[in-house]
């Protein structure tokens, strides 16, 4: 296009304009030769001393620092009888946590018949609690999974898993809750407690699991430890952030109105942040869940385990039933909370009928209700609506065959342990055992029939991407390397992520395995990198169509409901036991969020520049790559972000299905005591890592974001 | 140009001499304003007193990172007066109204209400101010979703701690006073914008306040609405007789609802006047440009057109005529008359007279501006 020059009119006399405000002149800055710079350096020093100073380390080798850290367990462990700490502090709360879960084990999943509720109690309990917070469609889900849990032969697990995740999920709101109040009310405190969540959700789980297994002992209380640390940043800041939201004009209406402090936070914003708070809710059980089977790996009760014990013996078929158990749960969980929060929604604005279902029956229980129960809602508005008292009584009443069929349950025999199906023709197939092996037989079909394909895939990946950037990385002289990450987080972020960048290659040295880290860099950037072109390709296409959009985005919600540790099973079946398998697990648990990211951006240009730019004749092609992804610039950094932390994560994960180095240093810390140290190492140089990645990503997205 | 400069000339001559002085008020005025200073920034009570506030904004922005919001604005209202704030966007106008509510506190000044000196009050006093005496309806209504009309017009009420009988009675009756019977169940987001506003008016007027503050309250509705609204306003001016302060960015909406006009730039005050005095002289040519396209003859009164009595039998004969008439009134008679009229003040004294002459001088004035405003751009 030729430029066209406009001939500003002259001003007109008389016309005074108001003074226009002062604006910082900007930097102009040279990212991209200064990059080109570092890689310049960086390469010729490879070539020049590859091979030397590379601290590489044999597994089984331990250092002093990490030896002495292995002492420290015998240490603590023998301190933990008589040490006000750790047995005053941290005992008494590993004793109310356990005494907590055990409690509920006792009544939920044990399987003894007697005084407690037996599974067909729990199912009676599970659906009515489902049906008062979430309406009809959530109940008869929550009967299918629970009675799916059963069949396959996993109740007991299954519900020692919910056990964790409920009892996690409801500290977290004691605790979670108040915070993201207290965070939303006073900058300082929100300034205080914002780098603290950061680092909760910097850090690898894999990470944290062994010193959190020193300080509470093995046993339940240890999951739920775990469990709070990886479920509460979510809820308090996403509590934090509906507080915020709520709209300042409304805030300022209140406060013309004489509100004090606390009507203001009762009546205005709590009503109004509700519904994103109970998204929080949603979220931290998701984390919550995921947790709470990783916890398996330091003998967290649950369905995490069976996963364990089967990934082991690279069983795929047995991991997969306790896995589709965990799937189950994960999509019970999920729809519950949000057919909960979507209800939130409809009775704080009061558009629908409340009582969530237009079937027949309700029309029946609606006019047998006294008159007091149901009210017309006002002009505009559908059909009946419950009052909060009607919804009581009809909750009232669902309440006695509830517990009638608890009673039952703790009576009977059949009621009390879930039947054994193993005689029954059809059902039979689909419980336990039988199950794997069909499994096991299919993935085997499988896997013969497309091993061209998924070979050819992996060596491809493996020596064209992989073997060459870790020997880039890991294979010079460890300075060179320090070097290069430090002015690349300079150049990217200027000088605080540089500091940050020191400080982090200064732990990594003093724990002793730069060279396992960078391998697991080497991966976390492969991986990423797959992520990003993965996402960009589907998050255009998504945030272009609402077609796709709709095809799409139920996909990524199922992926994403899933814990990360499911993906290791069909990543494994695939691709055997490799460094690749760990990255296909990372592409499958980070490509969801990194995708939506995109899309959201994308759809996020403002449809008037896109109208605006498609009237000066753009082709598709120049639409997406000079408007529409320049634009999305903020949710591109953003989503790498988010896939980089998730990766890392995952990668770290994938140690137990062959992923190598760090994660495999972390796991091979749990089995084998003499290098427990070394694990605990190994943890401490992951969330070394991902705290420099996730701080360089960070203020590259504050420099280049906008 | 050089034309429509003579006219503007020429009523700055007679509106001197009829003209009341600027700050009328019989007895204590409703709402008193001194000296008010709002200055954003980290270290903007230092500044007070000092030199650097004599700089402009931009300046003063460069230097010290410090923005002036609103420059040493005093004024005063009057009991049952309709007092208009107006200005483009960012010339302070909306934080001056928050000012006065300490919604946003001043940097220095004094705003006294009924006597008392707001500046000076704790929090628990000026709560009871909030809550009883000044009340306010905001530009995007400020409704709270999750509550129903009736309860969101009762919520000022509610938070004074008055019980739900009672409440619940006033609020029916205001609702019925802003035409809202039939919505009392309906929530917020089911009502159009001019109804929602609707909601924001009884809200305010719940509480029975002595003022009534207005932040821009009809710039986001439709034209057709916005005039609905205003005529609101007037209807219930004139039926509760409130004091009233109402920001707006619209000369028309100043010039219809206003007794006194205050109009802001870069957050000082450019003129108060009455709308005729706005109209009919400027302050300067900020104010000029502002009004230059408005109807003349639909503002000013005939004191603003009248002449001095060549003799003292002119018009002798012919109809009297106010000096408080609006030109476009008076229009009819005087040029059926085919002569000069007199024209009489409220004591029944000629002060002046008019002809077709003067008529037409004002008619044509405003026909001739635009025509002038493009000759000189091009």
């Amino acid at each position: 296009m030729s430029p066209v020059t406009v001939q500003a009119p002259p001003p007109r006399p008389g016309a005074i304009k108001e003074e226009q405000p002062y604006i910082d002149p900007q930097k102009k800055r040279h990212t991209g030769k200064r990059l080109l710079g570092i890689l310049v350096f960086w390469l010729v020093l490879w070539v020049a001393l590859r091979g030397k100073q590379t601290l590489a380390v044999p597994n089984a080798d331990t250092t002093s620092f990490q030896d002495w850290l292995t002492q420290l367990k015998v240490t603590f462990s023998n301190m933990a009888q008589t040490n006000w700490f750790f047995h005053g502090v941290l005992g008494t709360i590993a004793d109310a946590f356990n005494w907590m879960v055990g409690g509920l084990q006792a009544h939920i999943s044990s399987t003894a018949p007697g005084q407690y509720l037996g599974w067909f109690g729990v199912l009676a309990v599970a659906m009515w609690i489902a049906y008062a917070v979430a309406g009809r469609r959530s109940t008869i889900l929550v009967g299918v999974v629970l009675l799916l849990l059963g069949l396959f032969g996993t109740w007991q697990t299954g519900m020692d898993t919910l056990i964790i995740t409920i009892v996690s999920v409801l500290i977290s709101m004691i605790v979670g809750v108040p915070v993201g109040i207290a965070m939303a009310r006073s900058r300082r405190t929100s300034a205080i407690v914002t780098p603290i969540l950061d680092v909760m959700q910097t850090m690898p789980s894999f990470a944290y699991l062994s010193p959190v297994a020193l300080f509470f002992g093995i046993g339940p209380a240890t999951s739920v430890v775990l469990t709070l640390i990886y479920a509460l940043p979510p809820l308090v800041r996403i509590t934090e952030h509906g507080l915020r939201a709520v709209s300042p004009n409304t805030i300022e209406a209140g406060r013309s109105l004489g509100v004090t402090r606390s009507q203001l936070l009762r009546q205005i914003e709590l009503p109004m942040a509700k519904r994103t708070i109970v998204v929080g809710i949603n979220q931290s059980m998701m984390a919550a869940l995921s947790m709470a089977t990783i916890a398996a790996l330091v003998n967290g009760p649950g369905l995490g385990q069976p996963v364990v014990s089967a990934l082991q013996i690279l069983n795929v078929g047995q991991a997969s039933v306790a896995g589709l158990g965990i799937v189950a749960i994960a999509i019970m969980l999920d729809r519950t909370t949000t057919a909960a929060s979507e209800r939130t929604e409809k009775s704080s604005s009061g558009r629908v009928g409340s009582v969530g279902y237009p079937g027949l029956s309700s029309k029946v229980i609606i006019e047998r209700l006294p008159r007091w129960a149901h009210e017309g809602a006002g002009r505009g508005s559908v059909g009946h609506r419950l009052t909060p008292a009607g919804r009581r009584l009809l909750l009232g009443v669902l309440l006695v065959p509830v517990v009638i069929a608890a009673v039952y349950s703790t009576r009977y025999l059949q009621l009390a342990q879930f039947p054994d199906l193993s005689g029954t023709p059809l059902l039979k197939e689909l419980s336990g055992t039988p199950l794997a092996g069909h499994i096991n037989d299919f993935t085997d079909a499988l896997v013969n029939a497309i091993q061209g394909l998924t070979n050819a895939f992996k060596n491809t990946i493996t020596y064209a991407l992989l073997n060459p950037l870790q020997s880039l990385l890991s294979n010079l002289p460890w300075w060179v390397m320090a070097v290069v990450l430090l002015a690349t987080a300079y150049v990217l972020g200027g000088w605080r992520p540089t500091i940050t960048t020191a400080v982090c290659e200064a732990v990594i040295l003093a724990v002793g395995l730069w060279n396992d880290t960078m391998t697991t860099l080497t991966m976390t950037l492969v991986a990423t990198l797959l992520v990003m072109i993965i996402a960009v390709a589907l998050g255009v296409g998504m945030g272009r169509s609402r077609r796709v959009d709709t095809l799409i985005r139920p996909f990524l919600d199922t992926f994403q409901t899933i814990p990360a540790f499911v993906y290791l099973v069909p990543a494994l079946a695939l691709f055997g036991s490799s460094r690749f398998t760990a990255i296909v697990a990372a592409l499958m648990y980070a490509v969801p969020i990194a995708t939506k990211l995109v899309a959201d951006g994308i759809r996020g240009v403002a449809p008037t520049t896109v109208e605006a730019m498609r009237s000066t004749g753009c082709t598709r092609w120049q639409m997406i790559s000079k408007v529409q992804l320049p634009m999305a610039r903020e949710s591109l950094v953003l989503s790498t972000n988010q896939g980089l932390l998730y990766v890392l994560s995952m990668v770290v994960i994938g140690g137990m299905v062959g992923g190598g180095s760090l994660g495999y240093l972390i796991y091979q810390g749990f089995s084998q005591d003499n290098l427990f140290g070394k694990g605990l190492c190994a943890g401490i140089a992951i969330t070394a890592l991902g705290i420099m990645l996730d701080r360089i990503a960070r203020h590259a997205a504050e420099r280049y974001g906008r | 140009m050089a034309a429509d400069h003579h006219h503007t000339a020429g009523y700055t001559a007679y509106g001197l001499i009829g003209a009341p002085t600027m700050r009328t008020s019989d007895g204590t005025p409703a709402l008193q304003v001194q000296n008010l200073w709002k200055v954003f920034g980290p270290r903007a009570e230092r500044l007070i007193g000092t030199a650097d506030l004599q700089l402009s904004r931009k300046e003063l922005q460069a230097k010290s990172g410090h923005v002036i919001g609103v420059r040493d604005v005093s004024f005063d209202v009057s009991p049952g007066e309709v007092f208009v704030v107006m200005g483009l966007s960012g010339s302070g106008k909306s934080t001056l109204v928050r000012l006065i509510t300490r919604l946003i506190e001043p940097t220095s000044g004094t705003v006294v209400l009924n006597g008392e000196d707001i500046t000076k009050m704790n929090d628990d006093s000026l709560r009871e101010i909030r809550r009883k005496n000044v009340s306010m309806v905001f530009q995007h209504f400020g409704l709270l979703p999750h509550r129903k009309v009736i309860d969101n017009v009762a919520f000022g009420l509610e938070v004074r701690g008055e019980d739900k009988g009672a409440r619940r009675n006033r609020a029916q009756e205001v609702v019925d006073l802003v035409g809202l019977q039939g919505y009392e169940n309906n929530y917020p987001d089911q009502l159009s914008g001019g109804m929602q506003q609707r909601v924001g008016l009884a809200r305010a007027l719940a509480a029975d306040p002595d003022i009534l503050m207005f932040d821009e309250p009809f710039s986001a509705l439709d034209p057709l609405i916005r005039r609905d609204m205003q005529n609101e306003v007037i209807r219930l001016h004139e039926e509760v007789g409130k004091t009233m302060v109402f920001i707006t960015h619209d000369l028309q909406e100043a010039l219809k609802l206003g007794d006194r006009i205050l109009i802001m730039r870069d957050g000082a005050i450019v003129q108060i006047g009455r709308p005729d005095e706005v109209v009919g002289a400027p302050a300067d040519d900020y104010v000029r440009d502002f009004v230059s396209e408005v109807p003349k003859s639909h503002v000013l009164t005939l004191s603003w057109v009248m002449r001095p009595p060549s003799g003292p039998d002119e018009g002798a004969g012919g109809p009297t005529l106010k000096d408080s008439q609006i030109v476009r009134d008076a229009a009819r008679t005087v040029l059926e008359h085919h002569g000069p009229c007199r024209v009489v003040d409220g004591s029944g004294s000629v002060v002046g007279v008019v002809d077709e002459q003067d008529i037409m001088r004002v008619v044509v004035a405003e026909d001739e501006s635009p025509a002038a405003a493009n000759q000189a751009a091009s």
